[in-house]
């Protein structure tokens, strides 16, 4: 068509602005569409901490509790199993839990956790999320001859010490996850809330 | 730019990119003088897809179970975040399907445009309406209310009133002996899937034949007929323009004003009421219990009224199909010279107000309890509804008409 | 333009005349709710969990959510709502089981989360108001809004007393005199004219805090809905505005 008679200037504008109004109403609309699909409120429920009983936990023992619908390992360690685990720093990936990802930084220590005894990991492998098994040392079937107990992956083979330490030469990259967690009292531990205070 | 021109040139060489967007956009010629009633087409297909957007995101927490259906409705409402404005999107968005398509409707009615050439395009027309309907129909079981249950099961039992076969294919659409978790999963699998493919796929041809045939417009007067040549083409006709860009923000102006009556009732009058989402819906369904006056949503009332008005369960449904029949053999009843009612007489100008008024009087007459003198009153509008069609072949002939122009009518 | 007002105004006199009375033939009283004062449905929330709770169920309602909308913390929550529950992310379950609701009432009391939707705020109220001695029924009580209520008046005690009702003989249609409830009177019992009449008063004060709160839990997002509402509108406008001038600068062209 012709041109002639056309303000092109004032049509590109309220093109323009037409177009930049009608992206942001669209970006406001896929808001909702985008945040209903977040966990629901009764996920979030679900999801609440947990608090789990330590009491009759025998050392040497482990229990597992549900949180956010996964396995959470509470492992009692012997005194022999604490002195075992500076031994293994050479084996390891990550010794010394530098990937700050993996744990809170309360647990950012050589047991990796708030208090030696025990042991506090979410049981699913940080290879391709299967839940590892539990083997002590001496047990049917342990990964290797000097194997000083820990978890061991029935999928892949990953090994992990009672710390949840990762062992080298395994396809997990990193140590298993440590939850935030916290004790109400010597014989009570809160998954899923943080530890305030303590380093 | 040029990157951009290039994969464009690209996928035109493999696909009909620009071809497309030239027959269907930028040079599909519509008549110059659309008037407020052809906003309709363009709003419905919005509506269309604001129902299978929402639709998709309810799916994705809605349990089509009997036993858990009512309450992931809430839980929707409540526990997902957000999940109150995608439902009440949807289920207005309901109403709003039918409000636009009824107008869009009465708009062909007014025009004439189910006349030669477009009988085909108002009959594809028609069987998206029917499609609408199944699908309003079988989404309203899915909330699993009180309504949700008992309309279901009348609107069954109908089928029950087919000689012969009847109650055993009312048994084997329920598939079970009321209605129940099996009639729940079947409507589920055809709201969401089957019904919105068969929608879809009409909405494609309704859009292809109408575009083959090109647009009615208010004067009824085909502008392919008329002298060739516009600012924009020699060979086009003069009365019509480029529907890009001038219909298409003529379309954006319309559903901003759309939104604004939508948005509206979303946010302050979602239960509109209770024309949009029936009180009695909000108690879980109960297979033993009837609420004291079952109803179908408003858009189904007319209909319903027909039903009732007959004292007789089979012609009652015969009536009721037929209400729905008339509308599709429409291009054939009507004789009249002229397709516009711009230059109909009085005649069809007064046998279209009693329809309407016919027609909006059903719908009342379909909410409210049938009493003895409702019934009456709803018998009369239906001998109006039928007559509308039946004597159109008579009355559109003696009509004395007034001479169509050659031109289309536009005041600049 | 005039076509569109008429269609309009069509609308709206078709909406306001109801689809369907829901009524049982008595006289609605009007409550106007208050979802706005957090106090307000606090007092309602406290008087549902009390009386209501006991036998009924909210099980769409939980009561993290009632903290975050009613501005109360979980340690709130905890002390004042929740009394058979134990997290705060736990729906307001009953605190009578099936068994018990099946040997007492013969049916289990319906769930209350949705009330407010199904039967309306004017009904609520005029249901708790309602509530008459009747001896010939298994609680001692009927009430006008529901003939033949199967639950006893659990708020008798907030309204000082069951009310006696008061009849009058009117002629039906059919001739013969017929005996009707002409209104209820709560007993004064041995109250001060000034302190019965605030009994009454609190008494209906708390009813409508009690509906206000039923209201709210129905529909939660009618808290936000409002407000969110208007600036939708308000944005809509503008792309409307916008969009006008659009079409008006194109449609230059068409002559």
């Amino acid at each position: 068509m012709s041109t002639e008679g056309v303000n092109t200037a004032r049509r590109r504008f309220l093109i323009a602005a037409t177009t930049a109004v009608g992206a942001v109403g669209a970006g406001f609309v896929a808001v909702p569409f985008v945040v209903s699909m977040q966990p629901s409120a009764k996920a979030q429920a679900a999801g609440a901490p947990v608090e789990v009983d330590i009491s009759k936990l025998e050392p040497g023992q482990k229990l597992t509790v549900e949180w956010r619908g996964k396995p959470v390992w509470v492992v009692h360690r012997t005194e022999q199993q604490l002195a075992d685990l500076p031994s293994l720093n050479n084996l390891l990936r990550d010794p010394n839990s530098e990937v700050a990802t993996q744990q809170p930084a309360y647990a950012q220590n050589p047991t990796r956790a708030l208090k030696d005894k025990y042991s506090v990991l979410i049981g699913i492998c940080t290879h391709l999320g299967c839940s590892p098994s539990y083997v002590l040392a001496g047990d049917p079937g342990q990964p290797t001859a000097d194997w000083k107990g820990g978890f061991f992956c029935p999928c892949h083979g990953s090994l992990f010490d009672l710390a949840g330490r990762v062992f080298q030469g395994v396809p997990a990259p990193t140590n298993l996850v440590v939850p935030p967690y916290t004790y109400l009292s010597d014989t009570r531990i809160l998954v899923g809330v943080d530890h305030q205070g303590a380093a | 730019m040029n990157m951009l021109v290039a994969l464009r040139d690209w996928v035109d060489a493999r696909i009909p990119l620009m071809s497309t967007w030239n027959d269907h956009l930028a040079q599909y010629y519509a008549p110059k003088n659309f008037n407020f009633w052809y906003y309709f087409g363009s709003l419905a297909l919005l509506v269309f897809v604001v129902q299978i957007l929402t639709g998709i995101f309810l799916t994705m927490n809605y349990k089509p179970d009997a036993a858990l259906a009512f309450a992931s409705v809430e839980y929707i409402m409540r526990d997902v975040e957000w999940g109150w404005l995608i439902r009440y999107l949807h289920s207005t968005g309901a109403s709003f399907f039918f409000i636009v398509v009824y107008l869009h409707m009465f708009r062909g009615l007014m025009y004439g445009s189910y006349r030669k050439p477009r009988e085909l395009l108002w009959i594809i027309g028609m069987l998206l309406y029917l499609a609408l309907m199944a699908e309003a129909f079988m989404g309203y079981l899915l909330p699993w209310g009180q309504m949700s249950f008992w309309g279901a099961q009348v609107i069954i039992s109908l089928f029950g009133a087919i000689p012969f076969v009847g109650d055993d294919l009312a048994l084997w659409i329920r598939g079970d002996y009321v209605i129940a978790d099996a009639t729940l999963n079947r409507f589920f699998a055809f709201h969401v899937i089957l019904v919105p493919f068969i929608l879809a796929g009409l909405v494609f041809v309704h859009i292809i034949a109408l575009h083959e045939v090109g647009s009615n417009n208010p004067d009824g007067v085909e502008i392919k007929k008329g002298p060739k040549g516009n600012r924009w083409s020699k060979d086009k006709p003069a009365d019509g323009i480029p529907f890009h860009p001038y219909y298409t923000v003529k379309d954006i102006m319309g559903v901003a004003a759309f939104l604004i009556i939508f948005c509206s009732v979303i946010f302050f009058y979602p239960e509109m009421g209770g024309w949009f989402l029936e009180k009695d819906n909000f108690i879980p369904a109960d297979p033993l219990k009837t609420p004291q006056h079952i109803v179908p949503l408003w858009y189904f009332t007319p209909f319903y009224a027909i039903l009732r008005a007959i004292p007789d369960k089979l012609w009652g449904v015969v009536a009721m199909g037929g209400a729905i029949f008339c509308l599709f053999v429409l291009p054939w009843l009507d004789r009249s010279p002229v397709k516009s009612i711009r230059y109909k007489g009085i005649i069809f100008k007064a046998a279209l107000a009693v329809f309407v008024i016919s027609f909006v009087a059903l719908g009342w007459l379909g909410t409210q309890p049938a009493t003895p003198l409702l019934t009456n009153f709803a018998r009369l509008f239906t001998a109006l509804y039928f007559a509308f069609f039946i004597l159109m072949p008579l009355y559109s002939v003696m009509d004395k008409t007034k001479p169509e122009p050659d031109r289309v009518t536009y005041n600049h | 333009m005039k076509k569109l007002l008429s269609f309009l105004s069509a609308c709206v006199f078709v909406i306001s005349t109801a689809p369907v009375s829901a009524s049982e033939g008595v006289q609605l009283m009007h409550i106007e709710t208050n979802l706005k004062d957090k106090a307000t449905l606090q007092e309602g929330a406290k008087i549902f969990v009390n009386y209501c709770l006991n036998c009924h169920s909210a099980e769409y309602m939980r009561f993290s959510r009632l903290g975050k909308d009613l501005g109360l913390t979980d340690t709130q929550l905890k002390e004042n709502l929740m009394f058979a529950t134990q997290k705060v992310g736990e729906p307001l379950h009953t605190a009578m089981s099936k068994e018990d609701a099946v040997r007492w009432f013969g049916v289990v009391p319906p769930d209350l989360s949705v009330v407010a939707r199904s039967r309306g705020t004017d009904w609520l109220y005029t249901y708790f108001m309602s509530f008459y001695k009747d001896e010939s029924r298994p609680w001692g009580v009927n009430n006008l809004a529901f003939k033949d209520v199967g639950m006893p008046h659990v708020l008798w005690e907030l309204q000082g007393g069951v009310a006696e009702p008061q009849y009058k003989t009117e002629m039906g249609a059919d001739g013969h005199e017929h005996k009707i409830i002409e209104k209820l009177v709560v007993p004064k019992g041995d109250l001060s004219d000034e302190a019965y009449r605030q009994k009454q008063k609190e008494y209906q004060h708390a009813v409508a805090n009690l509906v206000s709160f039923l209201e709210y839990m129905g529909e939660p997002a009618k808290l936000q809905r409002y407000d969110l509402g208007a600036k939708v509108l308000v944005f809509l406008f503008i792309f409307l505005l916008i969009s006008y001038l659009l079409k008006k600068e194109f449609w230059k062209d068409v002559e």
